[in-house]
């Protein structure tokens, strides 16, 4: 029953890799590219370590399993944050469909001038 | 060939493809955020082969030598976003 149990932890954890790596191939522009890489990475190395910690019920395992779940799940969104931020500030194009834009646009001497007047 | 269970030689072959898949972005990416987006994905993905191998073997090692590369990686990815930031892509 455990055997079976982790079999389909471990198949569901390299389904969600597979799927962050098709992502990461087809997705339109960096920032999408970022989010499919991340957000199943997070969650198929999570099944893949509950699958290990349920067939090895050890102490040493389940430790180790549950101090990488926890570090991976810390450094993951901070990683995805700063490279989004480098992109955003280098300036990466971005998909033409894209609705909302917070980068702020070039600012031109006239834009400086309106913005003290308004202050 | 020892016998291992077929859900793992299955987990084994789609983490392989995910890191082929990832691989050609590595090569095409456009920008460098692209590039180093796939570099990160490929950390992530060895450490699940890590992961997988550790729960086939039972050697507890499988699982250090995956914290150490999750690591590794994590650190590579800030110091290249740093890179990034201030050349610009």
């Amino acid at each position: 029953m455990i055997e079976w149990l982790s079999g389909a932890l471990f198949i569901a954890g390299a389904t969600f890799a597979l799927l962050a790596g098709v992502g990461v191939l087809r997705m339109p522009d960096v920032f999408t590219r970022m989010q499919a890489s991340t957000k199943a990475s997070t969650l198929g190395l999570g099944c893949l370590l509950v699958g290990v910690a349920l067939r090895n019920p050890e102490l040493a395992f389940v430790v180790r399993a549950a101090s990488i779940a926890a570090f991976m799940l810390l450094t993951t969104a901070v990683a995805a944050h700063v490279i989004a931020r480098a992109a955003a500030r280098s300036g990466a194009p971005m998909w033409p469909g894209t609705r909302v834009d917070e980068r702020p646009r070039e600012m031109t001497v006239h834009d400086a001038i309106e913005r003290t007047r308004h202050v | 060939m020892p016998n291992v269970p077929v859900p793992v030689l299955v987990a084994l072959t789609m983490l392989a493809v995910a890191a082929a898949l990832t691989f050609i972005r590595l090569a095409m990416g456009p920008t460098l955020p692209d590039r180093v987006i796939a570099i990160d994905l490929i950390g992530v993905v060895l450490v699940c082969l890590l992961v997988v191998m550790a729960g086939v073997t039972a050697q507890q090692a499988f699982l250090d030598v995956a914290m150490v590369v999750a690591l590794i990686s994590f650190v590579g990815t800030v110091a290249y976003a740093r890179y990034i930031e201030r050349e610009g892509s």
